[in-house]
């Protein structure tokens, strides 16, 4: 039960300093933030915060210089997510190249590639989407369908991907395909790779799809013999599977998986300040926070030695989806919506509405709890 | 770290010391001596008492390992209120006797009081030594039938004042600490007995942890588990780098997440064992029994998030619901510990 192990950390030297810089930059932006922008955390695209955010230096910041990076520790980039996200800073535009897009061209990219992305995602003037789920391929992602073929020219990509957020705002994807069929017999793993693909080539259909809070989040995405160059493959032809899956301790791993809810709970910290009643639930709460918090930065210090912690990614997406989804409920116990001052109201409303997506983006529940049961020696 | 290295010589000498016909035993009364002697050869009780007075100077977080041993084992003998207690006179100037030792905050049950020779009553920064044959005992058990006795009080044969880092409400602290930890461990020894029992227990031609709905359960477990056990080495290191007192906060967090971890790890290894773990026979119970006693020493989860509730409430903090950081955030971030450049 090794992928179980968490090593905590002490916070990296300049932490403290690191957080006022960013609190003081938020400072100057945060007027702009109605309730729902903040409720939407990460979910919410602005890109010219994001810029901001990349003027600073706070994305892509563990890379190199030489690709834009900031050769910083993944202990500090921690400190601007938190920072970030507990504001509910609109940081939509920016958040899945810095998370998980740019940290794949850099491990697995060529030269060239990086080259021609990392500056650009750093700066905050190129978004990337996730290209993994399709109609017929959600939890079950192994039997996608979407295909790119070998041609003269470099791929020729088909097929149909769906509910990639901010696909209509973005500028690239990075979509996981088949690109050779799988053996006879042998695994559906084989035969998978990853592909750039620039969502305003030719042949590239998006239609967003309005969710359930009224809004285009996310969209069904058409590709009809899109011609790709032959640089378009990120890593290995084949290796697919191996590299979406290893990437999946970046898109689990942060505190984004308990801190979406987190303006809410703000909010009502400070609405029920003078209700000393209210101090064991919301005690409860603070403490589990701080549980996923140690839990959380226990795993930025992991990658930041290099190891690979999927398993205990797995395991803390699933305890903060948790929390994560159940604070509105929480702070509804505790204050009659009506009686809410209104900013957490609206807030409490929208998290109402979407708060059942986290445990279904990034993987369900169900698939992390499989992942956990993996560990245990139990499938 | 040497916490590990300690708590694997711990989990060696444990296995012969805690088998199920120990627990039970000790359990009917008789206190398990044999085990207590090897234990107390590996020399652990002065754990935490510093190097100048002759323990071992190790810190709360280093000895969080071999509390979770002592958990993990349900070990029947007060090894984990015996460093405690050490620690305490330690810190209040006290020599340490020889022999079993224990502690508790003044009107509060003393853990092993009946089988201890010697006994740490704190009251508010107040430590007092007594020889245990010296009070009258009432003798009392908690739900996993360890001793918890009620001493009338007489003289004591040694006292000290605690120095102010280790606050008011000393023993208290301590006990959630030590039991966050223990929690930690009998949750991982559960887990264990419950993950065999699901590879091993076959129903309807398969073992029953091929079924989902029986993975996906212990998959909770194993989460909570590892959340209490982070949470009890994270307030290990708060008490460490600040205190037991200014530490509160963190051994309170840790105590909750511990007392919620302990009821969901015991419901789900009870329902996944199934009937068979209900036996006595069954080394099961003598995990759970202890997880449904340890929440509620050293403060239930109601009492800490009551506490946490109120200083999160009671924090400094200009903040309103429009301007960044918000209260609870700012209080949070000002407790990180950043090492010394
Ligand atoms: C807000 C939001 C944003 C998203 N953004 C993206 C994105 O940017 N890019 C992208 O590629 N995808 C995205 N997704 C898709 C997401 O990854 C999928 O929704 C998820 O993987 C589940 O797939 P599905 O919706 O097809 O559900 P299904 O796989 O059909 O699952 C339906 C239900 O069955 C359960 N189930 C399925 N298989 C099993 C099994 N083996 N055992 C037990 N239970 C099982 C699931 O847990 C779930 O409860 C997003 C989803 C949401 C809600």
């Amino acid at each position: 039960m090794t992928g179980l192990r968490f090593d905590l950390r002490d916070p990296p030297h300049g932490a403290a300093a690191l957080r006022a810089e960013l609190r003081a930059f938020i400072a100057e932006h945060e007027h702009r933030w109605t309730p729902e922008v903040r409720a939407r955390s990460w979910m919410g695209f602005d890109r010219d915060f994001t810029r901001a955010v990349g003027a600073r230096g706070w994305i892509g910041m563990c890379w190199p210089k030489q690709y834009g990076g900031a050769e910083r520790s993944f202990l500090e980039r921690n400190i601007v997510l938190e920072e970030l996200l507990a504001a509910g800073a609109p940081v939509g535009a920016h958040w899945i190249g810095d998370r998980q897009s740019g940290p794949l061209i850099l491990r697995l990219g060529t030269d060239a590639q990086r080259a021609k992305f990392l500056p650009g995602i750093a700066r905050g003037d190129l978004a990337f989407c996730i290209g993994l789920s399709e109609p017929d391929s959600g939890s079950d992602l192994a039997s996608l369908r979407t295909r790119a073929d070998r041609t003269d020219t470099g791929w020729l990509l088909n097929g149909r991907k769906i509910w990639t957020t901010f696909g209509h705002l973005c500028d690239w994807m990075i979509a996981l395909v088949r690109t050779s069929p799988a053996p006879e017999g042998g695994s559906r793993h084989q035969g998978l790779s990853q592909v750039l693909v620039d969502l305003r080539a030719p042949g590239v259909t998006i239609r967003p799809i309005r969710d359930l809070v009224g809004e285009e989040g996310f969209n069904e995405i058409t590709f009809d013999d899109v011609r790709l160059p032959p640089d378009a493959l990120v890593g290995t032809e084949g290796a697919g599977w191996a590299q979406a899956t290893s990437e999946l301790a970046f898109e689990r791993s942060g505190p984004d998986r308990y801190m979406s809810s987190h303006p809410l709970l703000e909010a009502g910290m400070a609405a029920l300040r003078d209700d000393p009643a209210t101090a064991p639930a919301l005690g409860r709460e603070v403490a589990r926070l701080w549980t996923l918090r140690a839990m959380s930065t226990a795993i930025a210090g992991m990658l930041q030695d290099g190891a690979d912690p999927v398993r205990q990614a797995a395991l803390v997406k699933d305890l903060g989806n948790d929390f994560e989804q159940a604070l509105p409920g929480a702070m509804r116990a505790l204050r009659d919506v009506d009686d809410m001052p209104e900013p957490m109201r609206r807030m409490h409303a929208y998290l109402t509405q979407i708060t059942p997506t986290f445990s279904l983006r990034g993987g369900t529940r169900e698939i992390m709890r499989g992942i956990i049961a993996r560990e245990l020696g139990l499938r | 770290m040497i916490g590990d290295e300690l708590a694997d010589q711990l989990a060696r000498a444990l296995s012969d010391a805690s088998d199920v016909a120990t627990l039970r035993a000790a359990e009917s009364g008789a206190f398990p001596q044999a085990a207590w002697d090897a234990l107390d050869a590996l020399g652990l009780g002065a754990a935490l008492v510093p190097d100048a007075r002759g323990g071992a100077g190790l810190g709360f977080a280093e000895i969080a390992p071999l509390l979770e041993a002592l958990g993990r084992a349900g070990a029947p003998v007060p090894l984990a209120e015996g460093i405690g207690a050490a620690a305490l006179l330690a810190a209040a100037g006290i020599d340490v006797p020889p022999g079993v030792l224990t502690f508790a905050a003044a009107g509060v049950p003393v853990p092993w009081g009946r089988h201890a020779a010697h006994v740490v009553v704190v009251d508010g920064a107040r430590v007092a030594l007594h020889a245990a044959a010296s009070l009258r005992w009432r003798e009392a058990m908690n739900i996993a039938r360890e001793a918890r006795d009620t001493p009338t009080m007489a003289a004591p044969i040694a006292e000290g004042t605690l120095p102010n880092a280790w606050g008011n409400d000393a023993a208290r602290a301590l006990t959630a600490l030590l039991r966050s930890a223990q929690i930690a461990g009998a949750l991982q020894g559960a887990l264990a007995l419950a993950v065999d029992h699901a590879n091993t227990r076959k129903q309807f031609g398969r073992p029953i942890g091929r079924f989902q709905a029986v993975q996906q359960q212990l998959a909770v477990f194993a989460a909570e588990t590892s959340a209490a056990s982070v949470a009890a080495a994270a307030a290990a290191r708060a008490a460490d780098a600040r205190g037991l007192a200014d530490a509160a906060f963190e051994i309170g967090c840790a105590k909750v997440t511990a007392g919620e971890a302990a009821a969901k790890g015991a419901a789900i290894a009870h329902q996944v064992l199934a009937a068979m773990g209900i036996t006595e026979e069954h080394a099961l119970h003598h995990l759970t029994r202890r997880l449904w006693s340890w929440r509620d020493e050293g403060g239930s989860e109601r009492f800490w998030s009551a506490r946490i509730g109120a200083l999160v409430q009671g924090a400094p903090c200009g903040a309103t619901v429009q301007s960044t950081p918000g209260p609870l955030w700012t209080f949070l971030t000002s407790r990180d510990q950043e090492p010394a450049a």
